[in-house]
């Protein structure tokens, strides 16, 4: 499924041929929709000519019913693809810097590209800005490094953003920027007609475009996105190795260490019933129902970087299943306590606790009362340190900054 | 599908030398809007990896800074990411899709005769200012795109199209941005206000 491990497929040579030949598909469109010029560019924010807009528009939608489309169908692993995580505040603030820098200076970074190779002058001072706005950057963003990595939210979407599937979103959005176009045209009509200008039609071939990108958006809607098994299928070859070899499974010792480390974020899970996790539960172990957890793990995917979820039920039954669910969802790091609670009381209750008879998935041992994360041996950092366990985190560290499109 | 662009059909009457030189029109923006829509899907598909142009000048940058002061770029934090002792700051897939926006660019501009040495600007002002504000704007919107951790492609067309909430935002503060300051410098762009 793609996208593909380009590399061991086509080799170095290979995966920089293609990265050229996608490069001379991007340069080659800016080019012949008019964007080498600089006056043509600008053109957009004075109303006579909406061109920016409209390849922008047109090209996002288009790719976005593919990419959603794709990965609907199982052609496309979205999860693998690269998404610009959002950081709110310098993103919109970049942005606006962005669009007076285009307002000012004719270009945008990708287009001037493009004009300098067709020899435009204005181009190339453009280019050597740039160059000077990004050494400028780079010397002095310790300054405000604290501000450029503020409001991370991580891998952000539009649908997460507002709890909708997928599909209905991507319609959603096909359906508003078609709108937005044709109000494009509508303004640039009117601003025609103010000018005494000829006014044309919009060209039906425009029409039925529209039309046949609108029912591309309601088929995107009504495949709908993989469902939680459908994905773990998807990467079950890769990651069932892992939990056959207990690679995943961490020791108990192993999660007081976490909890001790201060590079590491842990979050707990907690996947029994109420009535077990009332009777003892790690202390800021969290309780989620094994069926919440597709949705937290959105949550999970933006937390930051350095962060460990370890899922846990009173064996390793419902951890395992709960542990599947997030990383078919693609959340990083996850594990899951070896032995579940039960291994965790026989190793770190003291005094131990009398043990009773149950079956898979049962508490085993016997509380007088519920105490929940109060009792004894509830706190992580009330055990000892003295005991072994083969470590087996290993942090897959966030993607870094600009990892994706403009590292 | 017919290429339709606001520049006025050539008159059949012109000599074919001339013809030669007269700028084909451009391609139709929905059209292009397609074609750039395929060429952004198959950049995620094949490769995972979206578009992005401002990545790609800021490590030709880094490249020149490490050709001319290696000590200095081994030392600057930013700096070492990407040229930090014997890296080649160009050994990487976003300075290979630059260079193909280049090749890409003019081989569309040597197939619509649009590669002209010359300098394209408002009628109001010189050649010179017009030099002088593309500077101005290049490092307003360098400074920017390093800030977005993107730029109009990066940010705008990859993350507009996998629908990142902050890409959304990013483009909507681009356009804020642009129309903000349009009308006063509306000198730069537009013909002079008919006299009245």
């Amino acid at each position: 499924m793609a996208p593909f491990p380009l590399e061991t497929i086509v080799g170095k040579f290979g995966t920089y041929l293609i990265y050229v030949l996608i490069g001379m598909g991007f340069g080659a469109s800016l080019e012949m929709v008019g964007f080498g010029r600089s006056t043509k560019l600008t053109a957009q924010f004075y109303l006579r000519d909406m061109t920016v807009f409209k390849v922008m528009f047109t090209a996002v939608l288009v790719a976005m019913v593919l990419i959603f489309g794709a990965a609907g169908l199982g052609f496309l692993d979205f999860d693998r693809i690269w998404v610009p995580p959002t950081y709110l505040l310098p993103g919109t603030l970049g942005g606006l810097l962005l669009g007076v820098g285009f307002i000012i200076g004719g270009f945008c970074p990708g287009t001037s590209i493009a004009s300098l190779s067709t020899l435009k002058k204005d181009a190339l001072f453009f280019i050597f800005g740039l160059l000077g706005g990004i050494v400028l950057f780079g010397e002095t963003s310790t300054f405000y490094d604290h501000f450029l990595e503020s409001t991370y939210m991580g891998r952000f979407t539009i649908p997460d953003l507002l709890g909708l599937p997928v599909g209905v979103t991507v319609f959603l959005v096909v359906i508003m920027g078609v709108f937005a176009l044709w109000g494009a045209e509508q303004i640039e009509q009117a601003m025609r007609r103010k000018d005494g200008d000829e006014v044309t039609a919009i060209d039906r071939k425009v029409s039925i475009g529209a039309g046949v990108l609108l029912v591309a958006g309601l088929a995107v809607m009504l495949i709908g996105q993989p469902t939680p098994d459908q994905l773990w299928q998807r990467v079950a070859a890769q990651k069932q190795p892992l939990l056959d070899q207990r690679e995943v499974q961490i020791h108990p010792a192993e999660l007081r260490e976490l909890y001790y480390n201060s590079q590491v974020n842990l979050i707990m899970l907690d996947l029994r019933n109420e009535a077990d996790y009332n009777l003892f539960h790690i202390k800021n172990a969290k309780r989620v129902a094994a069926d919440d957890l597709g949705a937290l793990s959105t949550e999970l995917k933006a937390a930051p970087s350095g962060t460990v979820v370890v899922v846990m039920s009173n064996d390793e039954t419902l951890a395992t299943s709960g542990w599947k669910t997030l990383v078919a969802e693609g959340v990083p790091n996850v594990y899951l306590l070896e032995g579940g609670l039960n291994e965790y009381l026989a190793v770190y209750a003291d005094p131990p606790l009398t043990s009773i008879p149950g079956g898979d998935e049962a508490l085993r041992y016997e509380f007088i009362a519920a105490l929940g994360g109060n009792h004894p041996a509830s706190s992580l950092h009330e055990h000892a340190d003295d005991i072994a366990f083969t470590p087996k985190v290993k942090i897959e560290q966030k993607a870094q900054s600009g990892g994706g499109g403009c590292g | 599908m017919t290429t339709v662009s606001h520049a006025k059909p050539l008159a059949k009457t012109k000599s074919k030398e001339k013809a030669a030189s007269i700028p084909r029109p451009f391609v139709n923006p929905y059209l292009g809007g397609v074609f750039l829509g395929l060429v952004l899907f198959l950049a995620f598909f094949l490769t995972g990896n979206g578009l992005g142009a401002s990545g790609g000048l800021n490590r030709i940058i880094v490249w020149v800074i490490d050709l001319a002061a290696p000590q200095y770029a081994d030392r600057v934090s930013y700096l070492i990411q990407y040229a930090g002792g014997d890296k080649n700051a160009l050994d990487n897939w976003i300075v290979l899709l630059t260079a193909g926006i280049f090749l890409g660019g003019l081989i569309s501009g040597l197939v619509g005769r649009r590669v002209h040495l010359e300098t394209v600007r408002g009628p109001q002002i010189t050649a010179h200012q017009r030099w002088v504000f593309a500077v101005i704007g290049g490092v307003i919107a360098g400074f920017g795109a390093r800030m977005a951790k993107g730029c109009t492609s990066g940010q705008g067309l990859s993350g507009g199209a996998t629908l990142s909430v902050g890409s959304w935002a990013f483009l909507m503060a681009f356009f804020v941005g642009g129309y903000a300051l349009a009308y006063t410098l509306r000198k730069l762009w537009t013909p002079a206000p008919k006299s009245k």
